[in-house]
């Protein structure tokens, strides 16, 4: 490994270099430990969590689309639960940032969920507000500036020590809106972009692909998007951010990072190669050390607009 | 313990213009992790495809300087068409051992059921197998009922059954009427293995339940990461559980399936 420093700081957790998993991608980390260590990654951000266990939604989940894939898993978990008992304590076996994903049907889940896990000693709480509040007539929390307050609110209020970083949908209008409203209810950090809805047809049954109908859209596709709407953010707020969507290799990432992000995560491309996450890790230190940076974060918001 | 590795092709021959016969050298898969028949192994595929394509194992075997992997797939879209432009010598990245094959273990008799491109999951248990077993493999027609394939299932069971659709070889009709006539003669099997279109593998299992036989399934469903940990690969349980074909499957117990999801 060359002589550049790679630790990065996400909200006070210091990641020993940026490259984290994304959320959905990664289950709770049993199945690609068998490919290498999980010390080697900066953090792992686990499958998605719901207070109770959810059996998520009717196959086929998955579609290829161009340089991308829509999915509709539908948060399918065993339970926060669950995971403390089990998918916790086999994580903490190895020396990496743990960080768990919620979505609540209702504010209160969400923080009876943070106090679940704030107990259990993860080292970071990713709050995802792309779900249904089923309260507010099942409107995704993500899209209205009050919603997405209100549960930041209440995942601060139950998380006691633990950062919370609130994942960012960019299924909205305009993105530095939500990520104020947020900030302004107290977020240690954000994390985006989480996936994009699409669709696609098989044109001779005319039948959607997906049983769900749509999906989100994830993979190298998304990464302009994911580019602009860090580069949005950075600028409209002061607070760290986790950058994702698309990536594959060290220069997306370094481009997350230039605008704006500290830390990337990267998901979709695990599917083509487990070793992904490893291969952006040593890319990005090739960079830094080309581009003649002692640290990698160096990187972080350095883009120089026109 | 699953590696991803670079594999090369040692053979590749065509069936006719959609059907191909492939033989890999999968270093030690077989010897050190355990490669069998109706497992299966998740390849990359060039021309833009950001997802592997899960190809089933036909038969698994120790040979030097590698142990080889014969599979056998049909061109369906993009990536098995890019698979079957390769040429003897080029390699392939490859993950695997995936999934978890039929359970062949306990002794006794075995009756193998496929249909079309589900058969060559089967062909190592119809070759190999401890046990004696009777197969009955579907086809639409003639012209599919390779030879290069049936041989291997009609030179090692006690009794082959060939059965096509428009009633161009064997016996006309589907597979499971004749799983119902060997049955109904004489059900004293141990298990029935099958794999084939969701449908017949579900007539199938109809028919095993009936003369009381226990009946594995190979089940398939779109994959994404093919290791168990995006959950894209759900199938729905009797019991109102989700499993994963990748990593719980692609075999399951059939009265365990909710046929009606
Ligand atoms: C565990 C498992 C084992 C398999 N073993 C074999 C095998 O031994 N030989 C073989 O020929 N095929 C096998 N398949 C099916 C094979 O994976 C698909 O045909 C292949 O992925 C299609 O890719 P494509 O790019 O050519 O086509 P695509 O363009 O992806 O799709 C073409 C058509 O195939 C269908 N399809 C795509 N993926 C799947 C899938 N995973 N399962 C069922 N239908 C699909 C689509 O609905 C579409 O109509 C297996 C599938 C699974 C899940
Ligand atoms: C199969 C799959 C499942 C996902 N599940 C979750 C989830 O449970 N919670 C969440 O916040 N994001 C989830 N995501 C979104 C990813 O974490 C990530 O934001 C998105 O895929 C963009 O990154 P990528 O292009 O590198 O995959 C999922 C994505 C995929 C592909
Ligand atoms: S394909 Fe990812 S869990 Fe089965």
């Amino acid at each position: 490994m060359p002589d550049v420093n790679m630790q990065v700081d996400l909200a006070g957790v210091t990641l020993k270099n940026p490259v984290v998993v994304a959320s959905g991608t990664f289950g709770f980390g049993r199945e690609y430990s068998q490919f290498y260590s999980l010390g080697e990654l900066g953090g792992i951000c686990a499958k998605g969590l719901t207070l109770h266990p959810r059996m998520g939604n009717p196959s086929p989940r998955i579609a290829e689309t161009p340089m991308g894939i829509l999915n509709s898993v539908g948060l399918e978990n065993p339970g926060v639960d669950a995971f403390i008992a089990e998918g916790l304590p086999f994580l903490r076996k190895f020396d990496t940032k743990v960080i768990a994903n919620i979505s609540g049907n209702t504010p209160e889940e969400y923080g009876i969920m943070c106090e679940k896990l704030s107990d259990a000693g993860v080292d970071m709480i990713e709050v995802n507000i792309s779900c249904p509040n089923v309260k507010a007539g099942g409107l995704a929390y993500g899209t209205r500036p009050e919603l997405a307050a209100e549960v930041t609110e209440t995942a601060k209020k139950h998380a006691g020590n633990v950062p919370v970083m609130v994942k960012l949908s960019p299924n909205v209008t305009d993105i530095t809106e939500i990520a104020r409203a947020v900030e302004g209810a107290g977020a240690d950090a954000l994390s985006l972009i989480n996936t994009i809805r699409g669709m696609r047809i098989d044109i001779n049954t005319r039948r959607p692909v997906l049983r769900m109908n749509t999906g989100g859209l994830s993979g190298p596709a998304v990464l302009p998007v994911a580019v602009r709407m860090v580069w949005e953010v950075f600028q409209a707020v002061r607070l760290p951010i986790l950058g994702m969507g698309g990536v594959s290799r060290g220069e997306d990432a370094a481009q997350l990072m230039l605008a704006g992000a500290s830390a990337v995560a990267v998901g979709t491309a695990l599917f083509a190669d487990p070793f992904a996450p490893l291969a952006v890790r040593d890319g990005l230190a090739e960079i830094a050390q080309r581009q003649g940076l002692s640290a990698v974060s160096e990187l972080t918001g350095g883009v120089r607009p026109w | 313990m699953k590696v991803e590795r670079k594999c090369k092709i040692v053979e590749l021959n065509r069936l006719d213009p959609v059907t191909f016969w492939m033989v890999l050298e999968v270093g030690k898969m077989v010897e050190r992790d355990g490669l069998r028949g109706g497992q299966f192994l998740h390849i990359k595929c060039g021309g833009g495809q950001l997802l592997r394509r899960p190809i089933s194992v036909a038969y698994a075997g120790w040979d030097e300087p590698e142990d080889l992997a014969t599979l056998i797939f049909e061109v369906r879209g993009e990536g098995t068409a890019w698979l079957s432009r390769r040429k003897v010598g080029d390699e392939l990245d490859v993950i695997g051992p995936l999934g978890n094959g039929f359970d062949a273990s306990q002794p006794g008799r075995y009756l193998l059921v496929g249909g079309g491109i589900g058969i060559p999951p089967l062909m190592q248990y119809g070759e190999c197998m401890e046990w004696p077993r009777t197969a009955v493999l579907g086809f639409r027609t003639k012209d599919k009922a390779f030879p290069a394939i049936t041989s291997r299932f009609q030179d090692h069971c006690e009794q082959t059954y060939i059965c096509t659709d428009d009633g161009t070889l064997g016996r006309h009709g589907f597979v499971d009427a004749q799983v119902r006539d060997i049955l109904e003669q004489d059900s004293n099997y141990t298990a029935v293995l099958t794999c084939g279109p969701r449908s017949m593998l579900k007539s199938v299992a109809t028919a095993a339940a009936e003369f009381g036989v226990p009946c594995q399934v190979s089940m398939e469903e779109r994959m994404g990461c093919g290791v168990g940990a995006c959950l894209v690969c759900a199938i729905t349980m009797k019991d109102g559980t989700v499993k994963h074909v990748c990593k719980d499957g692609p075999v399951f117990a059939a009265q365990e399936v909710d046929w009606n999801a």
